[in-house]
């Protein structure tokens, strides 16, 4: 084969292997270890890029807490001791999911209460309107002259 | 029903979203970066760690004990910590409160070099090569600043470079008044 041939095909190679999936730095003698690192990882934000978790993100401080995360794993940490250690230096903000405390009422049940509050509203609304219901029926004179009108186009 | 309370209750959804927007237009200012924190009013957390400039000398968390003090997060590798540093040079200058460093997941004879090129604001350094006692610290990106009181407390985090406007209207007053209370 010729020059521009091989090293097409040299290129093409080089490609094909540098797309290998990210390999999985992290090794447990567990399965449920495993499992309980990705659950964690991944539902726990990443501080610095805060829209990703910390299985994603490539922050190096997500780095960083992923070997802090494996470490505690296998020694024997329970995932609410790991989590209270990340709370504590980081924040509840680390938590996807804000705890439901006094502090977090308003934001967890806000939405309900509105809607309820809606709801009340609407309800006000339509009891006081049946209450004021006027008759709309016609009378003789009026029916003719909607007769009239709506014959008459 | 009186006219007035139909006047409330029709006027009170305009309330309600002009509370609310009031609400929306203050965080358009604000910077969900800047997270306050987690150990604002806690102790300083334990640490030990070797001295940048006297690998053998060893400095731990009763370094804060008895007096105010700054504890500044940087790096060599660190951008920003570059702008920041001249700053750093001027407030240890101003000799108002000691400013103690710790060196964050950095090569140690690239800083060497660097406090050999652009000065030593700090009392000491502390070499934190993997990052473990930052991680402790709640540290999160570079440049940060810790302010400490004399009980070791951590008062203030601040987040990012300190500027002059910073120093003159956030951190030296709040030295000052650190420095007052028993």
């Amino acid at each position: 084969m010729n020059k521009l041939t091989l090293s097409f095909m040299i290129m093409v190679f080089f490609t094909v292997t540098c797309f290998a999936t990210v390999p999985n730095m992290y090794q447990f003698p567990t399965k449920e270890q495993h499992q309980r690192f990705e659950k964690l990882t991944f539902e726990l934000r990443c501080v610095v890029c805060q829209n990703q978790n910390l299985a994603e993100s490539e922050a190096p401080i997500a780095g960083d807490l992923r070997h802090e995360i494996s470490n505690m794993i296998k020694q024997g940490q329970t995932n609410k001791q790991i989590i209270q250690y990340l709370v504590h230096r980081y924040g509840d903000f680390i938590l996807y999911n804000p705890p439901v405390v006094q502090k977090t009422w308003l934001l967890w049940f806000g939405p309900f209460v509105l809607l309820l509050f809606g709801f009340v509203l609407l309800l006000a609304r339509i009891i006081y309107q049946r209450k004021h219901l006027t008759n709309k029926n016609l009378d003789v004179k009026q029916q003719q002259r909607a007769q009239h009108l709506l014959e008459d186009n | 029903m009186s006219k007035r309370v139909k006047l409330i209750i029709f006027l009170l959804p305009l309330i309600i979203f002009l509370a609310i927007g009031l609400f929306f237009w203050r965080g358009l200012s604000m910077n969900p970066r800047l997270l306050p924190s987690a150990l604002l009013n806690k102790p300083v957390p334990a640490f030990q760690l070797p001295s940048l400039l006297h690998p053998q000398q060893k400095l731990s968390d009763k370094l804060f004990q008895g007096h105010v003090s700054l504890v500044n997060v940087w790096a060599t590798w660190c951008a920003v910590c570059a702008d920041e540093y001249p700053i750093l040079v001027g407030i240890a200058y101003q000799n108002v409160v000691p400013i103690y460093g710790l060196d964050y997941k950095d090569n140690r004879a690239h800083a060497l070099a660097w406090i050999k090129k652009y000065g030593n604001p700090f009392k000491a350094i502390g070499f934190d090569k993997t990052g473990s006692v930052a991680i402790n610290w709640g540290v999160y990106g570079t440049p940060e600043t810790f302010v400490i009181d004399k009980h070791g407390v951590i008062r203030y985090k601040q987040v990012g470079p300190i500027t002059n406007k910073i120093w003159q209207n956030k951190l030296l007053p709040l030295v000052e008044k650190l420095k007052r209370e028993s």
